[in-house]
């Protein structure tokens, strides 16, 4: 029983993104539900179900109180990491169309830089316990570590270099430097810039590295007839997927697990998208997984992205269109679900002609929507 | 014999062995690398698991002790607090010719001439009666 179409993201809201908030994540997370309902014309008293990240501290209990929603029927959170944005959508879509709500709201609130610090190990770190007794002794302390072994190994067995994936910074950058909401708006980055910078975990330079930051985002999702009563375009979930596919290998990405199930369902092959949102916490992630997702084969990614094929201006397959978590702000998937949303109904500062089908992976394929533009 | 010289950074976190990775940890204790394996399908499962082949019986081989580099990184920024003051710092995965990949350090890596498929002999130091970790040199050949 797929919801295929049958539920649409009609709101999309965020705060502005700084690397010091001055206010709580649970005011972030509720101003941008704010937002995210008024961009969507559905009011407060409409809203039934809310659906978050674990890792957040913010919890639907409180968010129902300040938002004084009487009417609270549906609500959940899905652990792991940041990595769940798309399994969020997925999970919400399959309530709405079950009839278990009318209107979900998906949200986030973090002081990612001011408080708990992703990169810093502040969030994952587990003192050595569990499976962490066989990592954390040995120096791989943050989420990168692990990250950069994978790469290491995928640069030895593909011969894929440090100055292509700076590409993806740079093509990334360019289109921040279209979007106002960026962090990086009024930054420039050239490639010479990403190979002369300082590097934080060879094989990271800084430039490959995600931003910190502070500011929430939601978005709201209710039937595809309930959207109708609306103006505009309506970003309809085509499809949408989650993986808990266990990556040990050090070579693959979970997209390896991911990709064929999400093609199946979205009846349509990689390439119908017009445009894609890549988790990039790292730059060559992105290229790793435009090969695991199957938008080009493997060993093919640094050609593809030295020649700035993701690039808005030219590329055929434009990436990280609103500046992503490398140039726009880290927010662990939800701003790249809110660009991919502007992108099915073209609002984009950098958006994609004819957009049909838009793709956001938020976690390097353990979760991704394909979003199709409706009427 | 286990070395106590490695100057390991003293705010690394210490594995916390628990109930299915003790026998891997009293391995080391012993001088042993003990590697878990499914009595059913022969997988050396590393880190230890609790569970294989829906079955819970395993027994534990000693490693050879000997491999290659797989991969590694080096940290040369404190991104953890840990590491304030020991960058750069090597973290390598080292392919045991069993199998198995483990995250360890190499207690004579110089970074500047690390590679890939380099190899390695298992080198272990004991940090405590509790705690012997399994890092590895360079082999000499
Ligand atoms: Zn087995």
């Amino acid at each position: 029983m797929s919801f295929m179409n049958s539920v649409a993201v009609v709101g999309v809201g965020e705060t502005d993104y700084s690397t010091e908030s001055g206010r709580s994540e649970l005011v972030l997370s509720l101003q941008a539900i704010n937002a995210a309902l008024k961009d969507a014309g559905i009011g407060h008293d409409e809203v039934d179900g809310l659906l978050r990240w674990s890792v957040d501290t913010s919890s639907e209990a409180t968010v129902a109180a300040n938002l004084g929603l009487s009417n609270l029927s549906w609500f959940g959170e899905i652990n792991q990491a940041g990595n769940v944005g798309a399994a969020l959508v997925a999970n919400a879509a399959a309530a709405i169309h079950a009839g278990l709500a009318n209107v979900v709201v998906i949200y986030r609130g973090v002081n990612g830089r001011s408080g708990r610090r992703y990169g810093r190990g502040d969030v994952t770190g587990r003192s050595g316990r569990g499976s962490a007794a066989f990592t954390e002794p040995f120096g791989m302390l943050t989420p990168q570590h692990g990250l950069a072994m994978t790469t290491r190994r995928r640069m030895h067995e593909t011969g894929v270099s440090s100055r292509d994936f700076g590409m993806v910074a740079v093509c990334e950058r360019e289109h921040a430097n279209r979007n106002p909401r960026a962090t990086f708006f009024e930054k420039t980055l050239s490639i010479e810039q990403h190979q002369e910078s300082r590097v934080i975990v060879d094989p990271f330079h800084l430039f490959d590295c995600c931003l910190e930051t502070d500011g929430g985002g939601a978005l709201v999702l209710t039937s595809v007839e309930r959207a109708r009563e609306r103006d505009g375009h309506v970003a309809m979930i085509r499809a949408a997927a989650q993986s808990g596919y266990s990556v040990r290998n050090f070579i693959d990405t979970a997209a390896v697990g991911l990709a064929p199930n999400l093609w199946e369902r979205a009846k349509i092959t990689p390439s119908d998208i017009s445009v894609a949102q890549i988790y990039d916490h790292f730059a060559p992630f992105v290229l790793f997984a435009l090969e695991d997702y199957g938008f080009v084969r493997r060993g093919e990614g640094g050609d593809f992205v030295s020649a700035k094929e993701i690039s808005w201006d030219g590329g055929s397959l434009p990436v990280n269109t609103s500046g992503g978590h490398l140039s726009e702000a880290y927010m662990q998937g939800m701003n790249q679900l809110i660009e991919s949303v502007r992108q099915a109904r073209g609002e984009s500062t950098a958006q994609v002609s004819d957009a049909q089908f838009s793709f956001v992976d938020t976690g390097i394929g353990t979760g991704a929507v394909i979003f199709e533009r409706g009427e | 014999m286990p070395d106590k010289e490695w100057d390991r950074p003293e705010n690394l976190p210490l594995p916390v062995p628990d109930e299915d990775s003790l026998m891997f940890w009293q391995g080391l204790s012993d001088g042993k690398l003990l590697l878990q394996t499914c009595i059913e399908c022969g997988t050396k499962n590393y880190p230890p698991v609790s569970m294989c082949c829906q079955q819970f019986n395993f027994e534990w081989e000693d490693a050879q002790g000997t491999g290659s580099i797989f991969s590694y990184v080096v940290t040369q920024q404190p991104v953890h607090p840990a590491l304030k003051g020991h960058t750069p710092f090597l973290t390598v995965i080292v392919q045991l010719d069993e199998g198995p990949r483990i995250t360890s350090n190499l207690v004579d890596g110089n970074p500047e001439n690390i590679e890939i498929g380099s190899r390695v002999e298992l080198h272990l130091v004991e940090l405590s009666d509790e705690v012997t970790l399994p890092l590895f040199k360079l082999c000499s050949d």
